[in-house]
């Protein structure tokens, strides 16, 4: 099996989708001549031509509400937002539009769309071009919020989104892009937009975690493992909706819970994921539920020493992860 | 009534046949539209939001519209347009009654959040504006398959200060997409006036900035507004791009059942706004044309009549939702 980089993953996710699929279209920021800001597109307009890969104008709410239009009339849109920081001018058209369509109109029309966005930090790109806002979706029902952490999944849960019948928004961890690597199949598959990945079995303590953090969570468990905790990693993979019982199950086994993420804490999917830890494990718990995440402030500032102490890295979730095991 | 002695074939190039029509539209979504008000002052309709006053703009539009192949993002005041296309009085007396069997909505939504798959009517919020770009999407769906349909896109005026206005029109305009918007200017975003929505009095003078054509048209006369919605169908059709039309219309109602705008108009703009009422002026032009004499007329609001009257009882008679239902619908599948 070929060895690709997470981008990689995605565009070809993409790019096998349309060709099985005329109905399939890009619309976004650059994602035309150019490939895309981060490239991921890059090469698709060449083979699909210019309306199926179609640089949109600079207007979020015009590339949201275009596809949504696209979608009534028989497409699968997927809209490029250029950072997931830019969304919010689109926010109305996929709180109030793509995500009401199917109930509003009592399952007469039904919004097959895919939102794509890079997010996450560590790539000094401050306030504006770092942030973790996907919290701000998983409160609506109607919407599907899935983020991928490697590019097996990338590419399958990528596919599973276009074929979807409902808006998904997938929010790809920018720092991955390039940095991710991992064996991905050519062949077609698609992966489940509603369960967690067990990806790192451990009996005593878990982290439930999403995207980039995946990564971080795995080194800090495999540093414990000399001092004989034996630490689990679950990828929610999806945020809205949670896999509720993939949570219970692991919560329950190992009886700690840490919950890790590059979002500030406060009102965020880790608050959520406590929550039903709270409601259904209980009488399993050994210790009170952690988190670990940014800092309450607006948003990642740019200078090094200030971006990386918002970041949660792995030292700091080693001693979170340490102050855990020896509750 | 003045009657011609002889009727005359057609008005403008618009066959008698054609007009007539038109004036059973207009005068079949009045009627409808008389009767929602009266369900609700009796408690049976919890909310209203009226199109009177402004069915000569829709019909017109509406005419043009080849209902299922064409498509239409319509707004809540278009009751007339929504008929013309081909929903009943029925149907939307099952929405006004919040009945299970509600083709819009299924009773989810306030009345007069109109939607219709099966005719390409799509489905409607309460967020104004947001339809603009929904239209030209569509419009570039319909581009990319080589296909002839055309979107069409209605609004109120006040709307059009919202920046998905701009953002469609520029959209529409930059790539010539088959979309005819259409803004029924009543003047008025519930109390506030147009001089306080916009510099300058026409929606339509912004169509310069997009290179497309703007017109303004007397949204009350049937035959004026037939004859631009025509043209700019046509031009749609073949490729040339979209038309911004603006249709000046009086609102007959307060904003809404919940509104009174005795409080914010004055008695004269409310009298003005009654001479300017589309029907029975258009009733007395085709008069004088001979094209409908007073006991066509009669006959025609008979049978009208009749048909709401059924429609009612029927409406009345239909299903709530049922409660369980509330749940469904959120995705599919599930
Ligand atoms: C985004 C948004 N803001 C406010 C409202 C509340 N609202 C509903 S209708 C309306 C006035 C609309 O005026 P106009 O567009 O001129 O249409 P008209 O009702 O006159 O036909 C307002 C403010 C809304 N529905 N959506
Ligand atoms: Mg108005």
């Amino acid at each position: 099996m070929a060895v690709k980089t997470y981008l990689e993953a995605i565009r070809e996710g993409m790019r096998d989708e349309m060709r099985r699929d005329d109905r399939v279209m890009i619309f976004g920021e650059d994602v035309g001549f150019k490939g895309g800001v981060f490239g991921v597109t890059e090469g698709l307009q060449r083979e699909f031509g210019e309306w199926r890969v179609m640089d949109s104008p600079l207007a979020e709410s015009c590339i949201v509400g275009v596809c949504i239009g696209a979608a009534f009339n028989g497409m699968r849109p997927i809209a490029e937002i250029q950072f997931q920081d830019f969304i919010l001018p689109g926010v109305d058209q996929i709180v109030s539009e793509a995500a009401k369509i199917r109930y509003r109109s009592n399952d007469d029309w039904n919004m097959p769309l895919v939102i794509r966005a890079p997010f996450g930090g560590g790539v000094h790109g401050a306030l504006y071009h770092s942030q973790s806002i996907e919290a701000m979706f998983c409160g609506v029902p109607g919407l599907r919020v899935v983020v991928p952490s490697n590019p097996y999944d990338a590419k399958g849960m990528l596919v599973a989104a276009i074929r979807d019948p409902d808006p998904v928004l997938y929010f790809e961890h920018k720092k991955a892009y390039r940095s991710i690597r991992g064996e991905v199949p050519d062949h077609e598959y698609t992966v489940p937009l509603d369960r967690v990945r067990v990806v790192r079995e451990g009996r005593d303590i878990v982290i439930f975690t999403y995207g980039l953090m995946v990564d971080t969570a795995v080194q800090a468990a495999e540093r414990l493992a000399p001092d004989g905790f034996s630490v689990s990693v679950v990828d929610l993979r999806s945020l809205r909706p949670l896999d509720r019982q993939g949570i219970v199950e692991s919560a329950r086994r190992c009886g700690k819970v840490l919950i890790a993420q590059e979002a500030n804490l406060a009102v965020s999917v880790s608050s959520e994921v406590s929550a039903i830890v709270a409601e259904e494990c209980f009488e399993y718990l050994d210790a009170p539920v952690m988190r670990i995440g940014g800092p309450e402030v607006p948003a990642m500032p740019f200078a090094k020493p200030l971006e990386d102490a918002y970041l949660v890295d792995v030292d700091k979730l080693e001693s979170k992860l340490r102050r855990l095991a020896e509750y | 009534m003045v009657v011609a002695n002889r009727a005359a074939r057609a008005i403008a190039g618009i066959d008698a046949d054609t007009l007539r029509a038109m004036y059973r539209h207009m005068l079949r979504s009045r009627m409808l539209d008389e009767r929602i008000w009266l369900l609700n002052r009796q408690g049976l309709v919890r909310f209203w939001v009226s199109g009177m006053g402004q069915e000569a703009i829709q019909v017109a539009l509406g005419m043009h519209v080849r209902p299922g192949h064409d498509w239409v993002a319509p707004y809540y005041r278009d009751l007339a347009l929504t008929l013309v296309l081909g929903m009943t009085p029925r149907d939307q007396l099952l929405a006004a009654m919040a009945k299970a069997d509600d083709p819009n909505t299924g009773g989810r939504q306030m009345p007069a959040h109109f939607g219709c798959r099966r005719l390409n009517i799509i489905t409607t919020g309460s967020v104004v504006a947001t339809q603009f770009i929904h239209a030209a999407g569509i419009a570039l769906a319909s581009k990319i398959r080589g296909e002839d349909a055309v979107t069409v896109v209605t609004t109120g005026e006040g709307a059009t200060s919202e920046g998905d206005f701009h953002e469609a029109l520029n959209f529409a305009a930059t790539h010539s997409l088959a979309v005819v918007f259409v803004v029924e200017d009543n003047g008025l975003a519930i109390s506030v006036p147009t001089s306080k929505q916009m510099p300058t009095p026409n929606v339509s003078d912004r169509a310069t900035g997009y290179g497309i054509p703007g017109v303004v048209v007397d949204g009350t006369d049937p035959v004026a507004s037939y004859l631009v919605c025509g043209e700019a169908v046509a031009r749609a059709r073949a490729g040339k791009g979209p038309t911004l039309i603006d249709a000046k219309v009086p609102r007959l109602t307060s904003h809404s059942s919940d509104d009174d705008q005795r409080r914010y108009r004055t008695a004269e703009a409310l009298e003005t706004d009654r001479t300017h009422d589309c029907l029975g002026r258009f009733a007395a032009r085709l008069g004088e044309q001979g094209m409908l004499s007073a006991r066509d007329e009669e006959a025609m609001r008979a049978k009208l009549l009749a048909e709401m009257d059924v429609a009612t009882a029927q409406a009345e008679a239909a299903s709530d939702p049922d409660p369980e239902s509330v749940l469904l619908h959120v995705l599919g599948d599930a």
